[in-house]
């Protein structure tokens, strides 16, 4: 167990070298950020020179890399659109991009599960037909409508919540964020843990474990779900990059400053430093919640063992 | 199961979910979140540091106006142009001035405001080495070429050989050629004054900038907000009538407009085109809808083998008539535009140089008279075109899509005109300067300075820095000279109305529409309106 | 690191076959990690579900089993419809999806236009009717790549683990961190053609791991079950073991995740479009229709409702036919 895991640890260095690369070709790919910054005036020629001589523009796609590398061991992520520098980008924007994660999280889990659970038991019945129906709305209705009509219903109409978070993003303040970032990922879970049900219901050692007569309880949640919950701990494990880099839309509803929001701004300025030191950091979150998950497979099916 | 019950629940549950959304604006009592005198204000990310001759765009331009005042005060309601810091500037042949300076301003760290403090800013902004992006504002004074070669790397002056200090309150500013309308060129925040601490101590002047305007910045959390308060040192006229201004980042002008409405917020001066249609109901008298000197066009690549043949300026004549300008400006822009017929904007006023009706007959909608115009020009280069936009600001599908609905349906031809979208205004800007475009293009163009020459010359004027058209006709060119050394700013403003006629014929970019400056604001505060360059007046808002 | 066997670990029977463990030399440590990595732990006992004994192939079973299912025939009847709507979108909508009347803008019902107007004053019916054919081309489209090139490589993953698993797996950690913006405006930014297939083929380029790490997770519980160990042991080949035991079994989540992910394809599109690298106007579809009427949702909801109804509509018939198609396919059901 404790080799694996060291394995799985080392194997982020090939990884992060891939995606570092990949991520630098791809922005330098998207083109020359400085013209972008004279807004609707046309660059004058020696003043872009001199910038890009500044940003180390002026040189070579490899060489561009190996001077960014460079600078990223010495422990400096480069400067960031604004002027503001990567490393401290990053500071503000993660911790409030992994609270907003977490909360999106556990409404998957609590919500996604227990729905998931009872549509599984009750298969056919109404409120089986209703849950399906309010899938298809949130597949359907755009993350920015929800998100609008949800704001506006408790923020502006009821006034039970802020519209917009603050910016230092305390928890109960990114509960109808995180609830809206969850809404389509519920969809998948939701729908995950009934059919993993549904299917388990007929297993034969749950047929077994209710002829022996163990409470209706115990069986739901020491044999069925466990054996249910594989499929759904993956989704999760894949799903927390979508939260997390992919959250533009609600960051952008509710005002939160956070990893989505600054990588689109990086990526529309084209800024190298900022979309790959934040997608490098992305990427090492992957590895570690897939180790994660990996390591839960066995927790949850103990059939399963790693070296 | 029972499959078409789904069906018919889901429709219904999609329905729900909507009138949840519909249900209308109700009206936010908001007083809530005492703001002591201070006026909470929505604001956008500075992309650049705050170094007055490196903030091209409005949301770094507006802190520098509140922090700095410069020579010249632009009018927030005539934007004339009005002697601040400047106890008179003269010339007698429109090319070397002399610049006398009231005495008394200081900076709010207390340093004096002196021939010096504009002399070092403008060497500064000017010179390569520092990169500023307005350094093309420097290129009228003398020496501008030496201090800015065209070949970076190159040894470089200093120091632009035209300025010369006299005393302590008074600088000379020799230009390299006539520009009589120079002196209300000095408004604009590039050339504001500088303290000796923004070089001595440079990171912590950009941490914190030091001005000599009636706010000074007590706090700066980059990506999050600013919070500016009254200068109870500042000297001008126009101190603050409030006791400060917040400024908060939003991501989306859309979440900004929530939280005016929850009463979170006191100022929104950017109203999300989503919200037009309801923003009179929401607000009330608190909407403001003003004009402001941004016009709006469609640009050709006049060196496109497309559109530089005999005929293809009947063509982009004939487009221009096309466009339903009236309908869209209503349909789609509930009237925050004004269909342009001149290529300046109402702001300039008429002695400023504005003419309504300049362009005449062709800018005005006649769908048939442009089927026939185009018909006789020979069609439509290739049978069709498009109009290219940038997708990730601005939202300008929408008025592409009608401004291509409307040539289609001129021309009887669903084909005839479609949006191009390209995904970021880089890639956009790249493709502008790199000569890449083949077919018409979005331009919008908002004004440094409230003169007629700023409308013209950089756009139109052969080679000028943002000729995207790369237009160039001498005779153009020849008035556009003689406007800037006329003797008057009348003369001159005449004579820059005849080079623009030359616009018509010539159509390189067809006038859309002026563009409103909008804004709202919540019941705490009053006394709220725009300036010309559609920027809020914060010294004049009152707090309740 | 280990070059070769690591003593601790257990004797696998089934590894010699199926894995060749470390058996790529000792200088490929990292790619090679996961070779002894995924192990079952012999004799945990599970009652034994048993191969089905029946004489027919599970295959043709599961067929037989669909067409008498009334959940299969009234998803199939609406997918037939989207089908045809989307082949002969003006045999139900005889209006020009194209033609706008901007006085009409964002208008309601009215006498000829059922559905009312777009903000561009275009009949919103028929451009439901039109948009059924981009969108239902790219959904199912881009469905089906994720689904087979996913499956197939998350499948071989899951079930050889080793070095592939390991390759496979730090690919597709890599392939998710690549943000869909900065993907769409690097590959789509250069196609110029009109066509679906660009975008269908950014979103397969895209998708692929999330379905792959699902079908992997699947395959390793599935490949646990006795009965599977049991084939093994009568010397089942590693291709009749995958397709008749152990892809019956590890199918569901690949179906309910495929199926939703349908909608969100179309969605997606809207996105990529929204950003100026999807579809190319004059291109009509329910995503860039959705997507339109977003903003305009306090002021005529009516533009969304309908697209966004033939969306649910379509991810109802495909998530009901995933539904039969997973009843069909279940052993447990035998």
């Amino acid at each position: 167990m404790g080799r694996y895991v060291i394995r799985r640890l080392l194997q982020m260095i090939p990884v992060f070298i891939g995606s570092t690369f990949l991520i630098f070709f791809m922005v330098y790919a998207l083109g020359d950020p400085v013209a972008a910054l004279f807004g609707d005036r046309a660059p004058d020629p020696a003043t872009a020179a001199q910038i890009r001589h500044d940003l180390y523009l002026d040189h070579s796609l490899p060489a561009q890399y190996v001077h960014y590398m460079g600078n990223l061991f010495k422990g400096d992520f480069g400067v960031a659109f604004n002027g503001q520098s990567v490393l401290q980008l990053m500071g503000d924007a993660f911790p409030v991009t992994i609270r907003l994660t977490i909360v999106a999280i556990v409404f998957e889990i609590i919500i996604g599960i227990s729905l998931g659970v009872l549509t599984g038991m009750k298969r056919g019945k109404p409120v089986d037909t209703g849950v399906l129906l309010l899938t298809l709305v949130v597949i359907s209705i755009p993350t920015f409508v929800t998100g609008y009509v949800l704001q506006y219903v408790f923020g502006v109409q009821l006034k039970w919540t802020a519209p917009s978070v603050s910016p230092s993003a305390p928890l109960n303040e990114l509960i109808l964020p995180g609830l809206v970032l969850a809404l389509v990922s519920l969809a998948y879970v939701t729908r995950l843990t009934r059919t993993s049900i549904a299917e388990n219901t007929r297993g034969d050692y749950v047929r077994t474990a209710v002829a022996k007569g163990l409470p209706r309880r115990r069986v739901i949640i020491r044999h069925l779900l466990r054996n249910s919950l594989i499929p759904v701990v993956t989704f999760i494990g894949t799903d927390i990059g979508a939260l997390m880099g992919g959250a533009i839309v609600t960051e952008r509803i509710f005002n939160i400053h956070g990893v989505g929001y600054n990588l689109y701004q990086g990526i529309l300025r084209n800024n190298a430093p900022t979309v790959v030191g934040f997608v490098t950091i992305l990427v090492l979150v992957f590895l570690i919640a897939n180790l994660l998950v990996d390591l839960l497979y066995a927790v949850l099916d103990p059939r399963i063992r790693y070296a | 199961m029972r499959g078409a019950t789904r069906v018919k629940w889901a429709a219904g549950a999609v329905a729900v979910a909507l009138t949840a959304g519909a249900c209308g604006g109700g009206s936010s009592g908001g007083s809530s979140g005492s703001s002591n005198g201070v006026v909470r204000a929505s604001w956008g990310d500075p992309q650049n540091p705050l170094e007055p001759a490196d903030t091209n765009e409005v949301q770094g331009g507006k802190v520098l106006d509140m922090i700095f005042r410069g020579l010249k005060k632009y009018n927030p309601k005539t934007a004339a142009a009005e002697n601040w810091i400047a106890q008179s500037i003269t010339s007698s042949d429109s090319q070397t001035f002399d610049i006398k300076l009231k005495s008394g301003w200081t900076f709010s760290n207390g340093e004096p405001v002196n021939a010096d403090s504009f002399i070092n800013a403008w060497n500064y902004g000017a010179a390569l080495k520092n990169a500023q992006l307005n350094a093309s504002f420097f290129e009228p004074i003398l020496g501008y070429a030496q201090v800015h070669p065209n070949t970076s790397g190159a040894t470089a002056a200093t120091k632009l050989s035209g300025l010369h200090k006299v005393s302590d309150t008074e600088f000379t500013v020799k230009l390299s050629s006539k520009f009589a309308l120079f002196p209300d060129t000095l408004g604009y925040s590039a050339f504001y004054p500088l303290p000796q601490a923004f070089f001595t101590n440079h990171a912590a002047w950009l941490a914190k900038p030091i001005g000599n305007g009636p706010y000074e910045i007590q706090s700066y959390t980059k990506g999050t907000g600013m919070n500016l308060v009254k200068w109870d040192g500042y000297k001008g006229s126009d101190a603050a009538v409030n006791k400060g201004v917040d400024l908060r980042v939003y991501t989306d002008n859309n979440t900004a407009y929530t939280d005016l409405q929850a009463g979170n917020l006191d100022l929104v001066d950017d109203i999300p085109a989503s919200q037009l249609k309801n923003v009179k109901s929401d607000l009330g008298s608190r909407y403001i809808n003003v004009p402001a000197g941004i016009i709006q066009t469609i640009s050709f690549p006049l060196y496109s083998s497309r559109w530089n043949t005999a005929n293809s300026a009947k063509v982009r004549q004939g487009l221009s008539m096309a466009i339903n300008r009236q309908q869209i400006t209503q349909q789609i822009f509930q009237n925050t535009r004004t269909p342009a017929s001149d290529w300046t904007s109402p702001v300039l006023g008429d002695a400023g140089g504005f003419k309504q009706g300049l362009c005449g007959q062709e800018c005005t909608y006649n769908p048939s008279k442009a089927k026939q115009t185009i018909q006789q020009a020979g069609g439509l280069p290739g049978g069709h075109i498009t109009i290219s936009y940038n997708a990730d600001t601005g939202s300008h599908k929408e008025w592409v899509d009608a401004v291509c609905n409307s040539i289609n349906n001129s021309l009887g031809n669903q084909n005839a005109c479609v949006g191009a979208p390209v995904g970021t205004f880089a890639d956009f800007r790249n493709k502008i300067t790199n000569k890449q475009m083949n077919d018409p293009f979005r331009a919008g163009w908002q004004m440094d300075y409230p003169l007629i020459q700023d409308f013209l010359q950089p756009q139109y004027y052969t080679n000028a820095s943002s000729n995207d058209s790369h237009y160039s006709n001498a005779n153009f060119d020849n008035l556009v000279n003689q406007a800037n050394a006329a003797p008057s700013s009348s003369e001159s403003v005449s004579k820059f109305q005849d080079a623009e006629k030359q616009l018509v014929i010539d159509m390189p970019a067809i006038p859309l529409w002026y563009q409103n400056g909008s804004a709202g604001y919540s019941q705490n505060v009053s006394n709220v309106f725009l300036n010309p360059f559609s920027v809020p007046v914060y010294n004049e808002i009152k707090v309740k | 690191m280990p070059d070769g066997h690591d003593p601790l670990e257990p004797i696998d029977p089934s590894k010699g076959s199926v894995a060749p463990a470390g058996g790529y030399g000792g200088g490929f440590d990292l790619a090679n990690a996961d070779a002894e990595t995924l192990e079952k732990a012999p004799g945990h006992g599970q009652e034994p579900g048993g191969p089905a004994g029946k004489p027919r192939s599970l295959w043709s079973d599961a067929w037989h089993d669909l067409r008498r299912n009334p959940i299969f025939i009234i998803s199939a009847l609406i997918i037939l419809f989207l089908v045809f709507i989307s082949l002969w979108p003006g045999t139900i909508a005889t209006q020009d999806p194209l033609k706008a009347n901007l006085a009409k803008s964002q208008a309601g019902p009215e006498p000829g236009h059922p559905f009312g107007f777009d903000s561009q004053g275009r009949d919103v019916y028929t451009r439901v009717v039109y948009g059924a054919r981009a969108s239902v081309t790219v959904g199912v489209c881009a469905t089906l790549g994720v689904v087979i090139l996913g499956s197939v490589l998350g499948g071989l993953a899951g079930f050889f683990v080793g070095w592939w698993d390991a390759v496979l797996s730090r690919i597709s950690d890599i392939f998710f961190g690549i943000p869909v913006i900065l993907g769409g405006l690097v590959f789509l930014s250069v196609v110029t053609n009109s066509t679906v297939w660009p975008v269908v083929g950014f979103m397969v380029l895209l998708g692929w791991p999330q379905i792959a790490r699902i079908a992997r997770g699947s395959v390793i519980t599935a490949r646990q079950n006795d009965y599977v160990q049991a084939a093994r042991a009568l010397g089942a080949g590693n291709s009749r073991m995958l397709l008749r035991h152990i892809a019956p079994n590890a199918v569901a989540p690949v179906i309910v995740v495929g199926t939703i992910a349908l909608g969100t394809y179309i969605s997606l599109e809207a996105t990529l479009s929204y950003l100026g690298v999807g579809l190319r106007p004059p291109t009509v579809s329910w995503g860039i229709d959705i997507s339109d009427a977003s903003n305009q949702i306090r002021n005529a909801p009516h533009m969304l409702l309908w697209p966004a109804g033939a969306l649910s509509l379509t991810v109802l018939a495909f998530i009901m036919l995933g539904d039969a198609v997973r009843d069909a396919l279940d052993p447990k059901l035998r």
